[in-house]
This record gives structure tokens, sequence and C-alpha cells, in this order.
């Protein structure tokens, strides 16, 4: 019984207690300041293609991204081609519609600074980025950014 | 015998839970800054573009299986930035006149082989794409990166001897000073205009 009894002297050990606060504290700053996509996808996450001389999109409350890529859902078929519009499938006649849209969000005098930016999949075809170009035109909005991943093109 | 002391919950391993937890979403997190090829489209307007002589496009067409026809000639991606600084740097004739200049003179600062049969200046040298409705957009993408490459060697080239540092040493340098030093921005501007990016996206056969 007097095994239990005996406490051994020496140092006190250094409380750690405080340390998971700390720990902690660093956990929800990066919980909170990290920013998770806002739209849900509903398209499969485009590949986008790599290029090396790619420019930051800056301002990115001014930039409204169009997703091209194969939906999700399979009633909307298997090419590559569909276009999501915030959080719906939609078709290039939609384009005008939700660049309005988009330009009602900031104010006036930054309208002109308004940049489109498409994330479309490697395999879906020219003629859909075509068609967005051409409503794009249609409605003034001349800044675009084809986005693609930071690398070396040539090594397919 | 006594009633025992309570012992104290270790806590040291809540740290390492702690730490697990934030090197997950240390790594997870994403910090997506989006990048990609800036394009500019051009405005609709009833005027009729202006004719442009035929030396000066460089014709490049992609057809549907994503093969490249360069100036009539079947080209591979690899080659096709060294055909277009070969067309861009021609400087074989008299240019548009610089911003700033009455009228147009011969480009002084080409290292091209001036032929007569090539673009006259890289102001007018115009690259012309002109892709099929089927072509993979991974291509679409890929040959504008390439176009785009050669403007940047051609820049850097011309920066790096006027400026003594590469064109993107000195943009970085502009945009550094908050894109108020004035003597930075008229380098940028001036090696802008003298390689100026013309690329010209053809609509492809049969857009609505």
């Amino acid at each position: 019984m007097s095994k239990f009894r005996k406490k051994k002297k020496g140092m006190p050990a250094l409380s750690t207690a405080s340390l998971p606060d700390i720990v902690f504290m660093l956990l929800f700053f990066f919980m909170v300041t990290t920013t998770m996509r806002e739209t849900d996808l509903l398209i499969d996450s485009p590949r986008l293609p790599s290029a090396s001389e790619v420019k930051k999109l800056e301002r990115k409350s001014l930039v409204s991204t169009i997703y091209v890529g194969k939906a999700k859902d399979a009633k909307y078929g298997t090419g590559y081609n569909r276009i999501q519009l915030n959080d719906k499938i939609a078709t290039p006649d939609d384009v005008p519609s939700f660049i309005y849209l988009e330009r009602d969000n900031v104010s006036e005098a930054e309208v002109p600074f308004m940049t489109t930016s498409i994330k479309a999949d490697k395999e879906s075809s020219v003629g859909t980025l075509a068609d967005i170009r051409e409503k794009l035109r249609d409605v003034n909005a001349l800044k675009l950014s084809l986005s693609t991943h930071k690398g070396s093109v040539i090594n397919k | 015998m006594a009633r025992r002391e309570n012992p104290e919950i270790n806590a040291g391993s809540m740290a390492d839970i702690a730490f697990l937890l934030l090197i997950f979403f240390l790594v997870t997190t994403t910090m997506d800054v989006d990048s990609g090829i800036p394009k500019k489209l051009a405005e609709k307007t009833e005027v009729e573009p202006p004719i442009v002589k035929e030396k000066n496009i460089f014709q490049v067409s992609i057809n549907r299986n994503n093969q490249l026809l360069v100036e009539n000639e079947v080209m591979e991606l690899k080659d096709l930035k060294d055909a277009a600084v070969k067309f861009i740097d021609n400087g074989g004739g008299i240019g548009n006149p610089m911003p700033g200049k009455e009228a147009g003179a011969a480009c002084d600062y080409c290292k091209g082989a001036k032929d007569p049969e090539s673009s006259d200046h890289p102001n007018k040298a115009i690259i012309s794409v002109e892709s099929d409705r089927g072509t993979e957009y991974g291509t679409y993408v890929a040959v504008q990166n390439e176009l785009l490459r050669a403007y940047t060697e051609l820049r850097n080239r011309l920066c790096q001897e006027k400026y003594g540092m590469s064109f993107d040493e000195l943009e970085k340098a502009f945009i550094d000073s908050a894109r108020k030093d004035e003597s930075l921005r008229k380098k940028v501007e001036d090696i802008k205009a003298s390689y100026p990016q013309i690329i010209s996206d053809t609509d492809p056969t049969n857009v609505k």
C-alpha cells in the first residue's frame, strides 16, 4: 500500500497546459482565414492546362469565374463542354445575364476593371470558348483570363 | 488511509493533437492564387478592320486533331516559339509610328533576317490564331502560351540591352514601386511599345 503514497520529490514538471491553448489559437486562425470555395462545383473539377506565361489575377472581388468541364450529373451528358455559371449548369446564352449580375455587385467605377476568368478543362473544345467569348464581347466584358496552372507546357 | 489526491489529467498530449490538426489544415489549405493567360477581347464595332498585308500576318491554324499548321507548313508545338520570334523580329521594312514619333521608321533593335517577304516591324506583325471548334482547349492554351513566350523572349532581350535587366525584373520593380515610379513606367511602356503583343483569335468556323 505504501508504494502508492510515496511521492518523488524533485523539479515540478513544467506546465504545458497552456500549450494547447496557443496551438488552438493558431488552429482557429487558420480555420477562419481559410476561404473555402464559394460555389459548389456541378462539374468535375476542371483539369486546368499548364502555361508558363501567366499573370496573377488581382482584386478577387472583381473576378467572375466561368467553369467549363464535364458535368457531374449524368443527365447533362459526358462531354467536357458544360458551362457552369454561379451554381447551375448553363448555356452560352446565359453568359450576358451572368455578367450583368456580377456587375451589380461592384461599383460603377470598377466595372471596366472586371475580369472574367474561364476555368476550363483541358479536354473541352475551343468552340465552347469561342461561344463564351462572343457573348462576352456582346456585353463588353473584354478582360479575359484563361485560368491555368503554372508549369511547362511541352511535356505531354 | 487518506483519500488519494485526484491525479492531474495529463494535458501534454493535447498539444500533440492540436498540432496534428493545425498541420492538417496547413497542408490542405491551398492558398488558391488564381493565375491565367490574360486576353483582351476586341470590341464589337461597325468599323471595317484595316487591310493588312499578307506578309505581316503569321497564320497559325489548329485543326480538330490538335495539329498545327503554321504559315502553310505543318509544325510541332516545340518549334512554334522560334518561328514566331523569327517572324516578329524580322524587321524587313518601315513600321507604324512609335508613340510620340511622327513617321514610322525601320526597326533598329530587331535582330531578324530583314527578309522583305516577312513582317515589316514588330508593331505591324500580327499573329493570327485560327482554331477549329473541335480543337482541344489544352492545345489552344499551349499555342497561346508559346506565342506569349516568343514575345517575352524578345522583350527580355531588348530590355537587357537597353536597361541592363530583364523585362520581368523591370516590371516587378515597377509594380513594387506601387506603379508610381515615372522613369520605370516610361521604360516599361517603351519595351511594350517596341514589341506589342498582337495576337488575334480568328473565330472558329461556324460560330453562331
